[in-house]
C-alpha cells in the first residue's frame, strides 16, 4: 500500500470515529425510518388486498384459523361416531354414513388440520425467531395457503353432497379402486394432491428462510430448537409427500383411465399401494409430531428460566428421529405376506426410534429439574404431553413387535395408540403453543382460569375416551366398525369412551370461548409477557409488518438473555423497497441484500388453475389440458411480472430520507460494505 | 347481500345431495310389467306414443357398478363375455335387436328371447334387474360418464364402460342369425 | 348328530352369555386357547409390565421435577444460563444411564419378539395337521376343507370346526378386497389379499367356541363379517366332517319338498349351492348343511327360524348394503322354504 493511500485510510478512520449525532436527532431519524418502513411494508386493504396479501403473519393466521375450523369439523365427525358406537346395534348412523364420516374424520385431521397448523406456526414464528423481515418466498407461501383452502373446500363440499370418500383415510386398494363406485375416492385422491402441494410449498419456504435469512451471528448451532424442528419437518415433507402423490395419482389413474398398477389379474399388486402410501404415511406422523416437540422446548426454557439441557443431543435427536422415521413404514403392513425376516428389520427400527425421543424427554426433565416453575397454562399442556405422549409411545413399542402386532393391528388398540401419540405429541403441545404465543399474535393474554379449565377438561376427557380403547382392542373389537353386537361385551367401555368424547369436546369449546373473549378483552401482553429468550419477544405484540426495524446481531443461543441490548444491529437495508438480508448457511455471515416480493394476485391464479386441472379433471380429461395452459399463463405472469417490492409512492415523488451513517462504533463492528 | 347469496346457494347444494352417489339398498319393484313393452314404433289408432321409462338406476353409480358385478355373477358373461358377440349378441355396440330403452332391456331379460336368451323371470329380484339394465346400457356408453363403472380387478379385454364412447342405438328388426 | 349339534348350540349360548364380562371372554387376545395365542399373550404381559414400570418411573421423574413450584411469574425469576458443573455432570450421567437402560430393554423386546414370531411361523406340517382354505368375500367367509382324497373335500361358510390339539394350516385368499382373518383366542391376524397367498397355523388346545371377526376395513358391512371356530375333540370333529362331506338331505315331508321347489325356482338358486340339487352357484355361501351351523349372516344372527325368515325376506334391514337382495315370497312359500332349509343338517 502506498503512502498516500495509507494517509487516506487514517483520515477516513478519524472522520468516522469523530462523527457524532445527538440523541434527539437519532430518535427523529429512527421515527422517520420507521414511518417509511411501515409505508413500504404496508399490507394491502379491501377484498383485493385480502386476496393478494403476502405478509407471512397474515398468511399464518389464516392457516391457523382455517386449520382450527377443520379441527372442529373433524371433532364433530368424531362426536357423531362416538354417538353411534355408544350402544350396540345403534341406528343413529347408517353404515354408509358412518363409513364416510370416519374417512372424512381421518382425512380432515391428518391432512387438513395437523400438517397445516404445524406449518402455520412455523410460518408465523420462524422469520421472527431468526431475525428476518419476511420469509424467503412470500408468494409461494400464499400459493400454499390457497391450494390448501381449495383442497379443504373440495373435500367438504363433496362430503355435504354425499360424495365424501368412504374407503378410509388411507384408502387401500382394491376397495378404493374397483370396489368404490362413483366419484368419492377420486375426490379423496385429488384432495391429497392439493394438501401435498400446500405442504411442499410451506416446506420450501421454511427451508429457504431458515438457511439463508437468519440474522447475522445466528450460526447454525445457535438456531432455536423450534426452528430446528420446523427445518427437519420441512425436509421430511419434501421426501415423503411425493410418495403419497404417487400413491393417490396411481389410484386415480387406475380408477379413471384403466391402468392396472394395483390390479393383480393384470400384473399389478395391491401391496404396492400400501408400500407407497405408508412410505409417506409413517413420516407423516413424524411430520406432525416433530413440530410439537419444537413447541415444547421454548415453553420449557421460558418457564424453567434455564437454557435447555443438552442442546446438541436435542438437535441430533430431532435429526435422527426424522431420518429413522423413513425406515419404519412396513410396521403398518405386518399382517401381509411379507417375509418375517424383512418385517423384523422394521420391528428393530420402530423400537430404535424411541431412543432419540427418549433422549429428548430425559433432557426436558433435566431442564425442569429443580427450577422454580410457575405452572401457567402453557406449562400445564406440556405436562399433559408427558403423560399422554409417553403412554402412547410405549404402546407404540408394543405395536412395533411383529407377533404382538398381529393381535392388536387394526383394532381399537391402534386407535388408542395413534390418538395418544398424535393428540399427546401434537395437539397438547399445540394448545400449549396457542397459550404461549397468542399474546405475541394479538397483543393480549388468554385467560389463565379458562386455560386451566380447558386443560383439565381436555386431559380428563381425552383419557376417558381413549384409554378404554386399549382394552377394547384386546377384547377383539376391530377398527372401522359402525356397530357391534351386544353379546361381545364391548358396550360399557364404548359408553365410557363416548361420554369422555363430550368432556373432551367441552374442553375445546372452553378454548374457543377463551380465544373469542381474550381477543378483545384479554390482559394487554406487552412485548415479552413470559420474559422469554428468543427473538420474537424482542418486537412488539403483535409485531410490525416488517418484523424488525433494526435486525440485531445475535450473540448466543438465547438472544434476549445474552446481552441483546448492547448488540450491534444491521443497518443499510432500504426503507423504500422491501429488502431482507441474506446470510450464509452455516455461520450467518451477511452475503447480500434481497428484494422481497410484495402483494400479488398470481398465487391465487395459479391455485385456481391447479383447481381446474385436478378437480374438473376427475370428470373430463380435457380439464387437465385447459388447467395446464391456464397455470402456464399464470406462472409466466408470476415470474416475469413486477414483483411489487417497491414502495411506489417513494419512487414517484423521489423523496427518500438520508440513511444514517454508522455512529461511534469501533471499525471492526461496522457492517461490511456490500 | 353477497353473504346471503352465498349461504343460499350453499344450502341448495346441500339439500340436493348428489344423485349420482345415492345408494338405495332396498329398491321398490319396477313400475312396469315386462309384457307391456312394445316392440314397434307403429301404433294403431290414436293411442299416444309411450314415453320411455326413466330408471333412477341410470343416474346412480352404485347401481351400475352392482349391475356389472351381477352381470358376471349371474353368468350373463357366459354368453355375453367381454361385451358379447361370441355365443350371444354383442351388447356394447349400437345394434339393439329388441330395443334399447330401459323397459325393452328389462323385458328381454325377464321374458327371454328366441335362440338362446333364457328367461330370468322370478330368478332375479326387481331391484337387481334394474341395476343390470343400467349396466347393460352403460356397456354401449348410453349413460353419463361419471355414472358408468370403471375397470374391474380382472383381466380386462376392453376399455371400461366409463371410457367407452357413446354409440347411438339403432334398432334392427331382424333377430340374430 | 342332532344331539351333538344341540350340545354345541348350548355351549355356544352359554359362552355368549359368559362373554358379557369384558376380561377373559371369547374373542379376547389375552384369553389364549392355543399355543400361538399363548405365546402372544405372554409377550403381551411381558411388554405391558415393563412398559407400565417405565411409564410410572417417567411420571415420577416429571412430578419430582415439579417440586419447586412458585406462583411468581417467570419475569420475576432471572434466567440461569450455566448450571454448576457438578449438577451438569450428574444430569448427564442420569440421562446416559436412562438411555442405556432404554436401549437394553428395547433389545430384549426385540429378541423376545423375534423368537415369538419364529414360533408362530414354524412349519408344523410334520405334525400331520389339517389344511383349510379360507376365502374372504364381501362380507362372508368361504371355507373349504382340503384333503388328499377328493371325496373328502367340502365347502362351507362362516363356521369352522377344528380338532383339539391338532395344528391347522389356514390358506388365506381374498376374493374381492382385502380382508383380515382374526380369531383372537387362537392367534394373530393375517390379511387376505387378492392375488396373494397368505397362510397361518392355528391350534386349539382346549375345546370351545371362539369368535373371530374381519379386521381389515372391507366396505359397508365390515362390521358384521364375523366367524366362529368350534374346537372339538377329534372324534366329534371326525363325525362332523363326515356329515359335511355328505350330499344334502333329501326332503321327506311335503312341506320340505315344496320348500326345495321354492328354492330352485326363486332367486336363491342364482347364488347359493346345495349339493345334490341343481343349485350349483358359488356366488354366495354354500347351504348344503346350513342347519348344522350355529349362526347365519356371517355370525350376525343366531340360526333360528325367525332369524332365517327375517334374513330371507329382508336381509337389508339386518346388514344394509350386503349382497343378498330382498325376497318377496308368499307366506306359504316362505314357511315351506324354511322347513326345507332347517332340514339341511
Amino acid at each position: 500500500m502506498s503512502e498516500s493511500q495509507k494517509a487516506q485510510k487514517t483520515a477516513e478512520a478519524a472522520e468516522v470515529s469523530n462523527f457524532t449525532i445527538s440523541e434527539e436527532e437519532l430518535a427523529a431519524a429512527m421515527e422517520r425510518e420507521r414511518g417509511e418502513l411501515e409505508k413500504t411494508w404496508a399490507r394491502p386493504t379491501g377484498v383485493w388486498g385480502w386476496l393478494t396479501d403476502t405478509d407471512h403473519k397474515a398468511i399464518a393466521l389464516r392457516y391457523i384459523v382455517t386449520a382450527f375450523i377443520f379441527f372442529v369439523l373433524g371433532g364433530l365427525e368424531a362426536a357423531l361416531m362416538r354417538i353411534q358406537l355408544a350402544r350396540p346395534n345403534n341406528h343413529f348412523l347408517s353404515p354408509d354414513q358412518y363409513n364416510q364420516i370416519f374417512t372424512v374424520h381421518g382425512t380432515t385431521m391428518m391432512f387438513l388440520f395437523a400438517v397445516p397448523i404445524m406449518t402455520a406456526l412455523g410460518i408465523y414464528l420462524v422469520p421472527l425467531m431468526i431475525g428476518a423481515r419476511d420469509v424467503a418466498f412470500p408468494r409461494v407461501n400464499l400459493f400454499g395457503y390457497y391450494v390448501y383452502l381449495i383442497g379443504g373446500i373440495l373435500l367438504y363440499a363433496a362430503f355435504f353432497l354425499n360424495t365424501g370418500p368412504d374407503a378410509g383415510w388411507f384408502a387401500y386398494v382394491p376397495l378404493s379402486s374397483a370396489y368404490s363406485p362413483g366419484k368419492r375416492v377420486d375426490i379423496w385422491a385429488q384432495m391429497i394432491t392439493f394438501t401435498e402441494l400446500s405442504a411442499l410449498a410451506g416446506a420450501v419456504v421454511i427451508i429457504g428462510s431458515v438457511f439463508k435469512m437468519r440474522a447475522p451471528g445466528m450460526s447454525i448451532n445457535r438456531l432455536p430448537l423450534f426452528v430446528w424442528a420446523q427445518l427437519i419437518t420441512s425436509f421430511m415433507i419434501i421426501f415423503a409427500m411425493p410418495s403419497v402423490m404417487l400413491a393417490s395419482g396411481l389410484l386415480a389413474s387406475d380408477r379413471l383411465i384403466d391402468t392396472h398398477f394395483f390390479n393383480p389379474a393384470e400384473g399389478g399388486d395391491p401391496i404396492l399401494y400400501q408400500h407407497l402410501f405408508w412410505f409417506f404415511g409413517h413420516p407423516e406422523v413424524y411430520i406432525i409430531f416433530i413440530p410439537g416437540l419444537g413447541f415444547i422446548s421454548p415453553i420449557i426454557v421460558a418457564f424453567a428460566r434455564r437454557k435447555i439441557f443438552g442442546y446438541t443431543a436435542m438437535v441430533l435427536s430431532l435429526i435422527s428421529t426424522g431420518f429413522i422415521g423413513f425406515g419404519l413404514w412396513v410396521h403398518h403392513m405386518f399382517a401381509t405376506p411379507i417375509p418375517q425376516m424383512g418385517q423384523s428389520f422394521f420391528t428393530a427400527a420402530s423400537m430404535v426410534i424411541s431412543i432419540p425421543t427418549g433422549v429428548q424427554i430425559f433432557c426436558w426433565i433435566a431442564t425442569l429439574w429443580g427450577s422454580r416453575l410457575n405452572l401457567k397454562t402453557p406449562l400445564l399442556f406440556v405436562l399433559g404431553f408427558f403423560w399422554v405422549f409417553v403412554l402412547g409411545g410405549l404402546t407404540g413399542v408394543m405395536l412395533a413387535s411383529v407377533p404382538l402386532d398381529l393381535q392388536i393391528h387394526d383394532t381399537f388398540f391402534v386407535v388408542a395408540h395413534l390418538h395418544y401419540v398424535l393428540i399427546g405429541g401434537a395437539v397438547f403441545p399445540l394448545f400449549g403453543a396457542f397459550y404461549y404465543w397468542f399474546p405475541k399474535w394479538t397483543g393480549r393474554l388468554l385467560s389463565e382460569r379458562a386455560g386451566r379449565l380447558n386443560f383439565w377438561l381436555m386431559f380428563i376427557g381425552f383419557n376417558l375416551v381413549f384409554f378404554p380403547m386399549h382394552q377394547l382392542g384386546l377384547n377383539g373389537m376391530p377398527r372401522r366398525v359402525y356397530t357391534y353386537l351386544p353379546e361381545t361385551g364391548w358396550s360399557t367401555l364404548n359408553l365410557i369412551a363416548s361420554i369422555g368424547a363430550f368432556i373432551l369436546a367441552s374442553g375445546v369449546l372452553v378454548f374457543i370461548i377463551n380465544v373469542v373473549w381474550a381477543y378483545r378483552a384479554g390482559m394487554v401482553a406487552g412485548d415479552n409477557p413470559w420474559a422469554a429468550e428468543s427473538l420474537e419477544w424482542a418486537v412488539s405484540s403483535p409485531p410490525p409488518n416488517f418484523n424488525f426495524h433494526n435486525i440485531p446481531v445475535v450473540q448466543g443461543r438465547y438472544p434476549l438473555w445474552e446481552g441483546i441490548e448492547n448488540a450491534p444491529v444491521v443497518r443499510g437495508l432500504s426503507t423504500t423497497k422491501r429488502e431482507a438480508l441474506v446470510t450464509s448457511v452455516m455461520d450467518a455471515q451477511p452475503e447480500l441484500r434481497f428484494e422481497i416480493p410484495g402483494p400479488s394476485i398470481w398465487p391465487l391464479m395459479v391455485a385456481l388453475s391447479a383447481a381446474v386441472m385436478f378437480i374438473v379433471g376427475i370428470f373430463t380429461p380435457w380439464a387437465i389440458l385447459t388447467g395446464a395452459i391456464l397455470a402456464g399463463i399464470a406462472l409466466t405472469c408470476w415470474f416475469f411480472g413486477d414483483p411489487n417490492y417497491e414502495n411506489h409512492t417513494a419512487r414517484e415523488t423521489g423523496k427518500k430520507s438520508p440513511t444514517i451513517s454508522p455512529v461511534s462504533r469501533p471499525p471492526e463492528l461496522q457492517p461490511k460494505e456490500i | 347481500m353477497f353473504r346471503q347469496l352465498l349461504l343460499c346457494s350453499f344450502l341448495c347444494l346441500f339439500v340436493a345431495s348428489c344423485k349420482r352417489e345415492e345408494r338405495k339398498f332396498s329398491q321398490p319393484p319396477a313400475q312396469f310389467k315386462s309384457y307391456d313393452v312394445t316392440m314397434s314404433d307403429v301404433h294403431p289408432g290414436s293411442t299416444g306414443v309411450q314415453q320411455p321409462v326413466k330408471s333412477a338406476s341410470d343416474e346412480h353409480a352404485y347401481d351400475t357398478n352392482e349391475g356389472k358385478r351381477l352381470f358376471t355373477q349371474y353368468n350373463c358373461s357366459g354368453c355375453h363375455a367381454n361385451g358379447g358377440g361370441g355365443m350371444g349378441p354383442p351388447l356394447m355396440d349400437a345394434q339393439w335387436i329388441y330395443g334399447s330403452n330401459t323397459e325393452n332391456i328389462y323385458s328381454t331379460i325377464v321374458e327371454g328371447r328366441p335362440n338362446g336368451m333364457p328367461s330370468f323371470r322370478q330368478k332375479i329380484p326387481d331391484a337387481q334387474l334394474q341395476q343390470i339394465v343400467a349396466y347393460v346400457k352403460s356397456m354401449s356408453g348410453q349413460l353419463r360418464k361419471d355414472v358408468e363403472p370403471g375397470r374391474t380387478d380382472d383381466m380386462n379385454a376392453r376399455r371400461s364402460e366409463q371410457r367407452t364412447e357413446r354409440k347411438t342405438p339403432q334398432q334392427t328388426t331382424a333377430p340374430p342369425q | 348328530m342332532t344331539s351333538k349339534t344341540n350340545t354345541i348350540s348350548r355351549i355356544c349360548q352359554c359362552l355368549l352369555a359368559l362373554s358379557v364380562s369384558s376380561c377373559g371372554g371369547i374373542q379376547n387376545a389375552v384369553n389364549p386357547a392355543g399355543p400361538q395365542a399363548d405365546s402372544l399373550s405372554r409377550l403381551w404381559w411381558l411388554m405391558f409390565t415393563v412398559c407400565s414400570v417405565v411409564f410410572v418411573l417417567v411420571l415420577i421423574a416429571v412430578l419430582l421435577a415439579l417440586r419447586n413450584r412458585t406462583s411468581e411469574p417467570p419475569a420475576n425469576t432471572p434466567p440461569l444460563l450455566e448450571l454448576p458443573p457438578e449438577q451438569q455432570r450428574r444430569r448427564r450421567n442420569a440421562i446416559i444411564s436412562a438411555v442405556t437402560v432404554t436401549a437394553v430393554i428395547l433389545f430384549v423386546f426385540l429378541i423376545v419378539s423375534y423368537s415369538a414370531g419364529r414360533s408362530l411361523t414354524a412349519d408344523l406340517a410334520h405334525k400331520n395337521g389339517l389344511t383349510i382354505d379360507v376365502t374372504g368375500h364381501q362380507w362372508w367367509w368361504e371355507v373349504r376343507y382340503n384333503d388328499a382324497d377328493a371325496s373328502n373335500i367340502f365347502t362351507t361358510a362362516n363356521e369352522i370346526h377344528i380338532p383339539v390339539g391338532v395344528p391347522v394350516l389356514f390358506n388365506l385368499h381374498g376374493a374381492d378386497v382385502i380382508h383380515s382373518f382374526w380369531v383372537p383366542n387362537l392367534g394373530g391376524k393375517r390379511d387376505l389379499i387378492p392375488g396373494k397367498n397368505n397362510s397361518a397355523w392355528y391350534q386349539a388346545d382346549k375345546p370351545g367356541v371362539f369368535r373371530g371377526q374381519c379386521a381389515e376395513y372391507c366396505g359397508l358391512q365390515h362390521a358384521q363379517m364375523a366367524l366362529w371356530i368350534v374346537a372339538e375333540p377329534q372324534d366329534q370333529f371326525n363325525a362332523w366332517r363326515q356329515s359335511q362331506t355328505q350330499t344334502s338331505m333329501t326332503p321327506t315331508t311335503d312341506s320340505q319338498k315344496r320348500g326345495q321347489q321354492v328354492f330352485l325356482s326363486a332367486p336363491c338358486v342364482m347364488c347359493h349351492a346345495i349339493n345334490g340339487t341343481p343349485a350349483g352357484s358359488n356366488v354366495g355361501p354354500n347351504l348344503t348343511h346350513i342347519a348344522s351351523r350355529n349362526t347365519i349372516a356371517a355370525a350376525t344372527l343366531s340360526n333360528t327360524r325367525e332369524h332365517l325368515a327375517q334374513w330371507i325376506k329382508d336381509s337389508q334391514s339386518v346388514k344394509p348394503g350386503n349382497k343378498m337382495p330382498q325376497n318377496n315370497l308368499g307366506e306359504a312359500d316362505l314357511q315351506a322354504l324354511l322347513d326345507y332349509l332347517q332340514s339341511l343338517k
